[in-house]
């Protein structure tokens, strides 16, 4: 049950990834670009996409998720270095070739030999990250 | 086009609902870069085959979605093999710095109002469009 909600979680993430259009990179980097041909699709993507996901949050108070166990626990609200170094990190490769984790995945099947160099290139990004993150967190511990 | 955002809207509901399953199914945050992550640093080890299902619908179902729609599926990613590499190390390395990408932060943070997913949002947007204005308006290079 919980691998089958998985895959379809998964397959609806990337079937709208793909229908939206957030696959080409020219339409997030056109979404980016506000000095040149601005192009607005990503704003509806996002708009589209955080309206049933309001609705999921709402509906999961006095409830539990259907394969049991618990619901995330609310935010955190404080703001630290880690989120403010990581997004601007991320922000700079988003805008450099236009392609995030979700639809860098889904496009893996007709993206080429690009798609799958990004795909490597992201995931040794990420396997990079844990040493850097102690490191932030230590030197903001000692200061 | 003038249809695009009309796409736009109708799969940004669709990757709203993934969110929406994965949220109430399982109790867990659809975040790309935390359950990709996760499964590339050993940090999600309690959970693997379930990331492992969540990666196949989201390459699969494309895969299968473009044999059935007559659009050319193409992502016009930049033949620049440099600027692919180090695009994508940046993408890596930051989403899991800041603990999450255009998924977690973005949809999943700001439904549910998320103070820091909505900063996050709006940081990575801004460093994106700073990064395509110099690199492409002034340096000409992308």
């Amino acid at each position: 049950m919980r691998l089958v909600l998985s895959f379809s979680a998964g397959g609806l993430f990337g079937l709208g990834l793909f229908l939206s259009g957030m696959t080409d990179t020219r339409k997030v980097q056109g979404w980016l670009d506000i000095f040149g041909n601005w192009d607005p699709t990503l704003a509806f993507v996002m708009g589209g996409a955080i309206i049933p996901m309001a609705i999921a949050w709402q509906l999961t108070r006095g409830r539990r998720p259907l394969v049991g166990g618990s619901f995330p626990t609310p935010p955190r609200q404080e703001l630290d270095r880690r989120l403010v170094i990581g997004s601007v990190l991320f922000g700079m490769g988003w805008g450099l070739a236009g392609l995030c984790p979700g639809p860098a995945m889904a496009s893996l099947s007709y993206g080429g030999t690009g798609g799958i160099v990004f795909m490597i290139a992201m995931a040794a990004g990420m396997i990079a990250a844990p040493p850097v993150v102690q490191r932030l967190d230590h030197t903001a511990a000692k200061a | 086009m003038e249809t695009d955002w009309i796409w736009g809207l109708i799969g940004g509901g669709l990757i709203g609902l993934g969110g929406a399953v994965f949220l109430l199914g399982n109790g867990r945050i659809m975040g790309a870069s935390g359950i990709l992550g996760g499964l590339l640093d050993g940090s999600g080890r309690s959970n693997t085959a379930e990331r492992i299902a969540f990666i196949a619908g989201v390459v699969l179902i494309p895969m299968i979605a473009v044999v059935f729609t007559s659009a050319e599926a193409q992502t016009h990613l930049t033949p620049n093999l440099a600027v692919i590499v180090i695009a994508g190390l940046l993408v890596g390395l930051g989403t899991r710095i800041a603990n999450g990408c255009t998924s977690g932060h973005g949809v999943c943070g700001i439904s549910r109002l998320s103070w820091r997913g909505l900063i996050a949002t709006i940081i990575y947007i801004l460093a994106g469009a700073a990064t395509l204005a110099v690199l492409r308006h002034v340096w000409s290079l992308i």
